[in-house]
């Protein structure tokens, strides 16, 4: 299962794959990694129907987590990917935003890593 | 002898009258009354009695000689002097005439020619003097007249004195009393203007607070993920070492080292944000320290951003930094020069989201705030560039008075830029300049002087 993880801290990077080293070895996931919304935009695009997970950082600068989430919601790709958020603010109407763009879950920072892995878990 | 007698009612009365002995010498005024009275009872005795003649002269000549004596020798008669002189040679002639007539009949009879002509001179003597007499008190009442208007003058003047002196102590204590009131009010403006200066440090504070949040949650996110994953690591390689697999377990704690530096990156992070929040609350030292530029510019263009990010969840922006390595650490007022840079800073992203408002839908329009920094010839210049819709030349020359705002009333108290201006030019002896295209850019520069 290749995830996309999508976040304006490059040290997510060195987080994730850490914290999934175990599933990373044997090659149960596959992360890649992007620090913007333009950024995972043209990843997608280039790498089509590869990513089946992306999970993204909302406030981000430049192009938002929502803003990216509406892109691959309405006019990317078909079928959609699970997509995920995760954000500092878990405040009401980033979440309504969120899931009336089609978010397909919604997380809040600090990220409790073990729960992110029984919902990747139940997805696969 | 009626004449002499005429003469001598005559001088009596005017030395009464003229020298007002009625009221200023009483005791010379009785005399002079009782010469006056002897005169005219004496007047009458020698017209009605014929042979009274041969008497009558010579009382005439003792009162005439009795008056010039007092004349002459009493200071209170100086100013009939002149007449008494007048009518001394009459006075004199007539007595000799009488004397001779009295001792040697023939004699007089021989000479009456000359004592005649002698009276004639004595009477144009005493007319002349009279004459004389008469200008020189004309002359002297002139005289006295023009004292008396002087004195008058003097008086006028003295009293207009009195009076403005008057004025001039009401004036001065009306003036004394305006500038303790001036005073009183410069004292309370004082006073108004450091409460706005703290209320507009603690305005930029609150707009900082939601940034500040966020920029700690992350750093400390990344301390308690990389600390619960070192925790995790340990284990493992505990777990290797009983296996003997020394190999695995030398890359696990390489592993661990690295997160460990994480950990100490993040935490130093978050040190360095509360260390600049309470830098910016706190009231300026006032004393340049050696600061590294770039990373103050970085520090509030993060801590901006998500302020205003996380006030208004549709605020969306990019930043972009273009540092010059080179500047290193230059001396400022690091507390000051972040205000300001803070204050740009905003006011940029204000500028774009307000443009990104306004936009019709449809029309791609991509916010960018920029913050450069250079170094060129003994100068560092800061641009804070956003593609706003730039100042309208109309207020350009205003944005720098206190108290000028575009923003709507209550959110911005106009004091942002005035402030920043005062602490370029005045704290640290540079400029704050500004360049600005109508719909399509706004950026301002600070430019601060290397050597101070």
């Amino acid at each position: 299962m290749k995830i996309l993880v999508v976040d304006d801290e490059k040290d997510v990077q060195v987080l994730f794959e850490q914290r999934f080293r175990k599933e990373i070895k044997s090659a149960e996931m596959q992360f890649v990694f992007a620090f913007s919304g333009e950024e995972a935009l043209a990843y997608l695009n280039s790498h089509e129907h590869e990513a089946v997970l992306i999970l993204s950082d909302i406030n981000m600068p430049g192009m938002s987590g929502l803003e990216l989430l509406g892109h691959i919601k309405q006019k990317y790709l078909k079928p959609p990917p699970v997509v995920m958020m995760i954000t500092a603010y878990g405040d009401a109407e980033n979440y309504n935003t969120a899931k009336r763009l089609g978010a397909d879950d919604f997380l809040t920072k600090p990220v409790d890593f073990t729960l992110l892995k029984e919902k990747l878990k139940t997805i696969h | 002898m009626q004449f002499e007698f005429v003469v001598l009612i005559i001088l009596f009365a005017y030395l009464r009258n003229n020298l007002q002995t009625k009221t200023r010498y009483p005791q010379w005024d009785k005399l002079l009354l009782g010469g006056l009275m002897l005169s005219v009872a004496f007047l009458i005795i020698d017209t009605t009695i014929k042979s009274s003649g041969v008497i009558t002269p010579w009382i005439a000549h003792a009162l005439f000689f009795s008056i010039i004596y007092l004349a002459i020798t009493r200071k209170e008669f100086k100013p009939v002097l002149s007449i008494v002189y007048a009518i001394i040679p009459l006075v004199a002639i007539n007595f000799i005439e009488d004397v001779v007539m009295l001792i040697n009949v023939s004699f007089y009879d021989e000479w009456s020619s000359y004592f005649k002509t002698a009276g004639i001179f004595a009477s144009i003597w005493l007319v002349a003097m009279l004459i004389i007499n008469r200008r020189q008190r004309k002359a002297l009442e002139k005289e006295q007249l023009k004292t008396a208007e002087k004195d008058k003058e003097v008086r006028i003047t003295e009293s207009l004195k009195a009076e403005l002196e008057v004025q001039v102590a009401e004036r001065t204590h009306a003036l004394t009393i305006q500038k303790e009131e001036l005073q009183h009010a410069l004292n309370e403006l004082n006073a108004t203007q450091s409460q706005l200066i703290q209320s507009e440090k603690m305005a930029s504070l609150g707009e900082l607070t939601a940034g500040i949040a966020h920029e700690i949650q992350n750093p400390l996110n990344f301390v308690n993920n990389f600390s619960e994953v070192n925790a995790e690591l340990i284990d493992e390689l505990t777990q290797e070492l009983e296996k003997g697999k020394i190999e695995e377990a030398m890359a696990i704690a390489k592993d661990i080292k690295d997160n460990e530096q994480k950990i100490n990156h993040h935490g130093k992070r978050a040190d360095a944000i509360v260390k600049g929040m309470l830098q910016h609350s706190r009231s300026s030292t006032g004393v340049k320290e050696p600061t590294n530029i770039n990373q103050l510019a970085d520090e509030y263009l993060r801590l901006a951003y998500h302020g205003l990010r996380a006030k208004d969840k549709t605020f969306n922006a990019s930043m972009k930094t273009d540092f010059d390595a080179s500047i290193g650490e230059i001396d400022i007022i690091p507390q000051d020069i972040g205000r300001v840079i803070l204050n740009l800073i905003t006011n940029a992203f204000y500028a774009v989201t307000d443009k990104k408002k306004k936009i019709p839908e449809g029309t791609s329009y991509d916010p960018i705030v920029t913050v450069i920094t250079k170094k060129e010839k003994g100068k560092i210049k800061i641009k804070v560039h956003d593609n706003g819709d730039g100042i309208p030349s109309k207020v350009l020359d205003k944005i720098f008075q206190p108290f000028f705002t575009t923003k709507p009333t209550g959110q911005g108290t106009g004091l942002g830029l005035s402030m920043s201006y005062d602490i370029v030019s005045k704290g640290h002896g540079g400029e704050l300049k500004v360049d600005t295209k109508e719909g399509v850019y706004t950026e301002f520069v600070i430019i601060l002087p290397l050597s101070t």
